[in-house]
């Protein structure tokens, strides 16, 4: 008797607009989300653009902004996206009577949050002071004498995972299942994915599910850079993004939050909402392979779409559109397309895949629900998004990428992959809904 | 529906206790307790200078020889998680890869790795040298950090530090290729992740699952944070022993410490199929929020902690009277404290007077992410012993935390037992851990 689950809202701050409807005229449009970096100073580093959220003023989504300034940059994108998604969802936010027919004992929450900047001025000061180049050794003294000072408790305490949850739960009162995962770059589409099958198994009537992350801070982009995971093509940072082409040389890193509203299709009747689409399939998976590289025969993605699309009950042929992890760098995107064609087999080369990375850039854990966003949307509208800057092609990666422009398609169904690094996989798959 | 909810069949920690799960057992059955001065860091000048720590061990002793240079990518975290699960895996009699490679008794694909995990740090020292190369006029200097510093750090360095490293590591140490998930709910975390598995498993999406949590607070960011936030006690830097004081009057601020906790949880069929021994059902799980503008605080009055202890029990299809042991969440921090003693009295009833309360954090610490699981353990040893030992230091109860502490050893069989846990920023659980008889 498992529950049937829907969804009734969605909303999203991110660099290509700060709402649903600015992000899919810019997708529409071909348009990047890149530019130099002016969070902090990157001038000197490896990589020196990225994609921001600009023009965010959280004054405008809550009546109580003194709840959440505090917050770091993705607490405050959630609550804006989330705004969005409940108005949409006619779901009421920030009152003590919620007149909306949600049991807040039924209203759960799932983010694939992710952590928060360090206090950076302080963070990084307080380790010139306290070290002791002579013994090149940390003088605890000395650093706590300065950490103790500048260092202030709330900047220290939004930094942990769950705190965008705590807001989220401040803001709209929900009191069911919370819960916030980190699995890397796949934790947005994790927590749709568990979402769903919470929904599915009854325990709660509606679930406020998607993900939150910046990492565009020092620490952040020097641990990318580190790893050589990052485009450096600083001379043009709009063309930087471009997956499956034969020029990629990393992703650019992006931030935001997406915010999906999921409900048991009973809920969403008996309140008389839209219905967005209906959720039909969640696969996940772990490679257990290396911690740097994806397995190179694909087989962990593979599982994971292999399962999304047994819980679903469908087979290659009925996926009209995928939406690729497609990150840009040379290794995703190969494994990726590889993953595709074993699963798609023969059908492959007729499925329409393509990566929205390249005009978002790569929210972190927020990107799998961003990108679940955009799935519905094509749904909604019948039109794949494109994979823009496709003007190279990787000669060994040879499936339909929908380059450049946006193309007219029946779209019934649309799969969502994510990859996280550390190995785990997982699989969103939406579907038009039909009574 | 009841024969699908799981069965723990392999406890695995390393705690301040011990360097396995019967040396915590042990530990709390004799009232130890493993707070002592920070010998990590030299914690002169903090507030709080105790944390409990976790004894002495060599990583490379619990990763096989083929896999060892990935040690290198362990932050502590990982490798109190990667200690925890050898000891899980081994006590539920289990042939994972890591052991013998020829015999395997799992089935990799049907096994499935859920963690908690915390905010994990970087560690300082590690950072400081790059940090002293990008100095201008006596301040950090951003530029030369991005052009000279961040060289100076190895390629890999990143990736020490994200918190589903833990199941990563696990991962392919035992080689589970099911569903993996980190949760990072902080305290809450080790108790949302074993609820979470046990879903997991009860969805048939897994036979198997490794699950629990793991987390290294003995950090000097992470031990800054808890100071700055007043929740680590100032009071008790010469009695270390006598500083975490759950539920207690004179208790003043928790104290918080490393370790991992980790339980094998798997299908009654599968139990049975293996001949495993069973510690306990997973019976029933519940969940909520807490929801308070000071966000490091739980609300006065628990709720949310209440409505996750109520749905655990609809879950487990039983009353309040049926429960024969409370293991709280207890953090020694008074607003918390009463908040939980709150919420267990409202969701409980009358119930609440008989029902012996044993809080662990007074002996353990307050291990974070791995705390929540590691109060599972111990739920687990009492049922399988029929022992529930004596709660340390609550010599006088706080008058407004109206439990039923567990003064001295009580020696009874146990059918139920109730856990919970909380977190700052809100989150809660409530596990209900039946003892279990085919």
């Amino acid at each position: 008797m498992s529950q049937r689950v829907v969804i009734t809202g969605i909303g999203i701050v991110c660099p290509l607009g700060n709402d649903v409807a600015t992000m899919w005229g810019n997708i529409l449009n071909c348009r990047s989300g890149m530019a130099a970096t002016t969070i902090f100073d990157a001038s000197t580093f490896p990589t020196k653009f990225c994609a921001e959220v600009k023009n965010f003023d959280i004054t405008k989504y809550t009546k109580n902004p003194k709840l959440h300034e505090q917050g770091n940059r993705h607490s405050r994108f959630t609550i804006g996206a989330t705004a969005e998604a409940c108005k949409q969802a006619k779901i009421d936010i920030e009152t003590e009577k919620p007149n909306d027919g949600i049991d807040r004992r039924r209203m759960g929450i799932y983010l694939g949050a992710g952590e928060g900047s360090v206090d950076n001025e302080n963070f990084f000061n307080a380790i010139v002071q306290g070290w002791d180049d002579a013994n090149n050794n940390m003088d605890w003294n000395k650093w706590a004498a300065v950490a103790f000072v500048k260092m202030t408790a709330y900047r220290e305490l939004e930094q942990e995972p769950n705190m965008p949850a705590a807001h989220l739960a401040m803001f709209t009162g929900a009191r069911g299942p919370v819960r916030s995962c980190l699995t890397a770059c796949a934790a947005s589409t994790q927590a749709v994915g568990e979402a769903f099958k919470i929904l599915q198994s009854g325990r709660a009537d509606c679930i406020i599910a998607g993900g939150a992350h910046s990492m565009i801070h020092p620490l952040g982009i020097t641990g990318f850079n580190r790893l050589t995971a990052l485009s450096t093509r600083n001379d043009s940072p709009q063309t930087a993004s471009r997956p499956f082409t034969a020029s990629r040389d990393g992703f650019v890193i992006g931030e935001g939050a997406a915010i999906v509203i999921l409900e048991t299709l009973e809920s969403a009747k008996k309140r008389g909402v839209e219905i967005l689409a209906e959720v039909i399939g969640y696969g996940s998976s772990n490679d257990a392979f290396r911690v740097t590289d994806m397995r190179e025969d694909a087989r962990g993605a593979v599982a994971a779409i292999e399962s999304a699309l047994k819980d679903a009950r469908l087979i290659n042929k009925d996926i009209d559109y995928v939406s690729t992890h497609g990150t840009s760098t040379s290794e995703n995107d190969s494994i990726e397309t590889l993953a595709l064609k074993t699963v798609f087999k023969e059908e492959a080369k007729n499925t329409p895949v393509s990566s929205v990375k390249s005009m978002f850039g790569h929210l972190i854990g927020a990107a799998g629900a961003a990108e679940l966003i955009t799935c519905i949307l094509a749904i909604r509208d019948n039109i794949l998004p494109p994979t823009i800057n496709y003007n190279d092609p990787d000669p060994n990666l040879d499936l339909d990428y929908v380059p450049n422009k946006p193309r007219k398609a029946d779209v019934n169904i649309a799969m969502d992959d994510s990859f996280g690094f550390g190995g785990q996989n997982n699989v969103v798959i939406v579907k038009r809904y039909n009574p | 529906m009841t024969a699908c909810f799981p069965v723990i069949t392999g406890l695995g920690a390393i705690t301040p206790l011990g360097l396995s799960y019967r040396d915590l057992w042990q530990g709390l059955c004799q009232g130890n307790c493993g707070i002592s001065r920070i010998t990590a860091f030299d914690p002169a000048g903090f507030t709080c200078q105790i944390a409990g720590q976790a004894p002495e061990f060599s990583i490379r002793d619990y990763v096989p020889k083929a896999m060892r240079k990935t040690t290198k990518l362990m932050s502590r975290d990982i490798e109190l998680a990667v200690v925890a699960a050898d000891d899980a895996f081994k006590d539920a009699g289990l042939i994972t890869k890591a052991f013998d490679e020829q015999n395997i008794t799992i089935n990799p694909e049907r096994t499935s790795i859920i963690l908690g995990a915390g905010l994990i740090s970087c560690d300082l020292i590690e950072l400081a040298p790059a940090v002293a190369k990008s100095i201008t006029d006596g301040k950090f200097d951003i530029k030369k950090w991005g052009a000279e510093g961040i060289n100076l750090l190895t390629p890999l360095w990143l990736l020490k530090y994200l918190p589903n490293m833990l199941a990563c590591h696990v991962g392919i140490i035992h080689d589970i290729q099911g569903p993996s998930n980190t949760i990072t709910c902080a305290e809450a975390a080790g108790q949302i992740a074993i609820g979470e598995a046990a879903q997991i498993i009860q969805r048939g999406d897994a036979d198997l699952a490794l699950t629990g949590g793991g987390e290294a607070k003995v950090n000097p960011i992470v031990h800054l944070r808890q100071c700055l936030l007043k929740r680590a006690t100032a009071d008790y830097n010469d009695n270390p022993q006598g500083a975490c004081r759950p539920f207690d009057a004179k208790a003043s601020g928790s104290v918080f410490g490393e370790a991992a906790a980790s339980v094998i949880m798997e299908t009654p069929d599968s139990a049975k199929k293996r001949n495993a021994k069973i510690y306990a059902q997973v019976a029933g799980f519940g969940q909520s929020c807490s929801i308070n503008s000071k966000y490091e605080s739980i609300e006065p009055d628990g709720k949310g902690i209440q409505y996750a202890i109520e749905s655990a029990l609809e879950e487990a299809k039983i009353k309040p009277d049926q429960l024969d042991l409370i293991i709280p969440h207890g953090t020694g921090i008074p607003s918390d404290d009463i908040a939980e003693a709150t919420a267990i009295r409202n969701a409980l009833g009358n119930a609440a007077d008989k029902i012996p309360v044993f809080p662990t954090k007074s002996m353990t610490s307050n291990t974070g992410a791995a705390a929540g699981a590691l109060d599972v353990i111990a739920a687990c040893c009492a049922i399988r012993d029929g022992i529930i030992p004596a709660a340390k230091n609550c010599e006088n109860i706080n008058k407004d935390c109206k439990l039923n502490i567990a003064k001295q050893p009580i020696k009874k069989k146990l059918n139920y037992v109730l856990c919970c846990s909380y977190t700052y920023g809100g989150q809660t659980a409530a596990v209900i851990l039946k003892n279990f008889k085919f």
